[in-house]
């Protein structure tokens, strides 16, 4: 195949431009030319808007952008917001849960489905599908299962246990855990891929030879499996932190940050803030504490990860 | 590790085996169960949903919340349905996937057949793009394309998924074209073929996977958007996920959830019905995305 790709390249129908010595530095100007753009878009869209946002979150601007210097009265005023501190605890309370639930669920799984299992390719889609979905759409599905009136609550009445409650929903003390649990049921497939692929990358040959010693099932899966899988718990982690302290539709769609707003989280807190509330700048310094959430937890990540490519 | 599932699972006893199927069905059970009452749900009548319990089966085979949620169920003051915020969605996704994923194809390109002085880090400032939070470029986003003219459009919403798509599909096709044998380029380039010839008849014809990840993975995001639709447009000029938030929020009168379900079906089926169509390639997206490469 790679001969016949070759063979037309150097048919003879090869540009007569080539001749000219211009067309010679066109070509090597290429490749920075086709980059150009991107690279421009990524310096004003990416860094010049973070900066931007950055000069907002210093200025007293509430409907429209107003540049006078504040200092930083934003930040001191969103320290003292108690709605701010509330996104902050069920950002830290929704986190811990939701990669905890899914590194569990989706380790499990993975470890379960690498069994020879028949169907295994279909259990697996099946486990996947709802990465496939919109957030809003998992929001309003889980929004409907955990009805207080309608739902889980009435089904269990309807199997005889007539005084079990299930309000979460409607909850302050238990909304959040609500989020956890659509938010878990979205992604503990994927996490479950990337642990499976993660255990058919190791090398048996380890595993083998503790099983001549005599080590039984559990112990190797204890010792030397979960173990060499340290890079799979690490990126997935990276991963489902990011997702968590993105999250924004799932919280709309399903509580819309209530009751009150006992599950709010910083991103939907911005976008009150900053697009329904018109208070820009206190908007801008959220959004600006989100990033540094996020460089707080990726940044490791991307040093380790360069770490290793430089080494491989 | 194959062979050793193997040589485990012969010592195992059936019971052992019975066990491990049984968990793994029950979680096929727990992850297809919301699919299903979302189903079940649409189809039933609202006497039928007040009766029963989420597990219990529709009487018939009733279409009318379907028609409703498509046709004339209320997203805030106007009662039209989704179908208008469909056609909204398909009408950026399309070409917000596209340009994105061609954007990706050349920049991947460039960036590993010609490395030059600076390449990577200009890989690396692009891949930033992917881990920011988008909350932090919403606001000066919201000013330039107003400045632009182009609020509340197409184009505009276009642009925005350009903008922050194409880290990603630059993601993937550089990770996938840096498996590709250096020799191949090298040997072309001695025949004398250009940057753009060994693109479009080397690189291109080998570049058909990837694309079809990037596509999909693309489509998926760009659909299932709700924070750029939500903040970048309103009134009609609104994409299905935000319509779907508005009609399941919309609260006069009696509140019809199998109305809700069937929108919430509607609105997932086109990238529902991408994954079933295509899903190995949906998955390698994910994993690129995530492990990359």
């Amino acid at each position: 195949m790679n001969a016949t790709v070759l063979s037309s390249t150097t048919a003879p129908a090869a540009r007569p431009a080539r001749r000219c010595r211009w067309c010679d530095t066109l070509d090597a100007w290429l490749p920075k030319l086709v980059l150009a753009p991107t690279f421009v878009c990524s310096l004003v869209f990416v860094y010049g808007y973070i900066l931007w946002t950055a000069v907002l979150s210093l200025t007293p601007s509430r409907l429209l952008p107003n540049y006078e210097f504040a200092g930083v009265a934003q930040y001191e005023a969103l320290f003292e917001n108690e709605r701010w501190w509330q996104a902050l605890s069920n950002l830290a309370v929704f986190g811990g849960g939701f990669i905890f639930i899914c590194l569990a669920v989706g380790l499990l799984l993975a470890v379960l489905l690498d069994q020879k299992i028949r169907a295994e390719g279909f259990i697996r889609s099946i486990y996947l599908y709802p990465m496939a979905l919109s957030f809003i759409v998992t929001g309003t599905a889980w929004k409907w299962i955990l009805n207080p009136e309608f739902g889980v609550e009435k089904l269990v009445h309807d199997w005889g246990f007539t005084d079990f409650r299930f309000d979460w929903l409607i909850d302050p003390e238990m909304s959040i855990y609500t989020v956890i649990v659509a938010a878990v049921w979205q992604s503990s497939g994927f996490v479950m891929a990337l642990f499976l692929a993660g255990l058919r990358g190791i090398d048996d040959s380890i595993i083998k030879a503790a099983q001549v010693d005599g080590a039984p099932m559990p112990t190797i899966y204890r010792r030397i499996i979960i173990p060499s899988l340290r890079p799979v718990f690490f990126s997935s982690f990276m991963i489902l932190a990011h997702i968590a302290v993105k999250s924004f539709d799932l919280v709309m769609a399903l509580t819309n940050g209530g009751p009150g707003f006992s599950s709010d989280l910083p991103a939907t807190f911005m976008y009150s803030f900053a697009f329904t509330r018109n208070q820009i700048g206190l908007g801008a310094a959220s959004a600006m504490m989100m990033l540094m959430i996020v460089v707080a937890v990726v940044v490791p990540f991307m040093y380790s990860e360069m770490r290793r490519s430089r080494h491989g | 590790m194959a062979d050793m599932s193997v040589a485990h699972t012969a010592g195992a006893s059936k019971a052992g085996r019975f066990i491990i199927y049984g968990l793994l069905a029950l979680v096929c059970l727990y992850y297809l169960m919301p699919l299903f009452v979302m189903l079940s749900t649409s189809l039933k009548s609202l006497d039928e949903i007040r009766a029963g319990n989420l597990l219990s089966l529709p009487g018939g085979f009733r279409t009318d919340a379907w028609v409703k949620a498509w046709d004339s169920a209320c997203t805030g003051v106007q009662c039209e349905g989704l179908k208008g915020f469909f056609w909204n969605s398909v009408s950026f996704v399309v070409p917000a996937v596209v340009i994105s994923t061609m954007i990706g194809a050349f920049n991947g390109y460039a960036l590993t057949m010609y490395r030059f002085r600076g390449s990577d880090l200009v890989f690396g400032m692009l891949m930033i793009g992917c881990f920011i939070p988008f909350q932090v470029v919403l606001l000066p986003m919201a000013q330039t394309l107003g400045a632009m003219g182009i609020a509340n459009s197409t184009v505009g919403l276009v642009f925005v998924h350009v903008v922050y798509g194409a880290a990603f599909t630059t993601l993937f096709f550089r990770n996938y074209y840096v498996t590709i044998p250096d020799e191949l380029v090298k040997a072309a380039k001695i025949d004398g073929a250009g940057f753009l010839r060994i693109f479009f008849s080397i690189i291109l014809p080998l570049s058909v996977p990837i694309i079809v990840v990037s596509v999909i993975w693309q489509f998926t995001q760009v659909w299932n958007d709700f924070l750029f639709g939500v903040v970048f447009s309103s009134g009609d000029r609104q994409p299905i996920t935000v319509a779907l938030n508005n009609l399941v929020n919309t609260s006069t009168g009696v509140k019809e959830y199998n109305v809700d379900m069937a929108a919430a079906i509607i609105a997932a089926l086109p990238t529902l019905l991408v994954y079933i169509v295509a899903g190995k390639y949906f998955v390698r997206g994910l994993t690129a995305g995530a492990v990359k490469g």
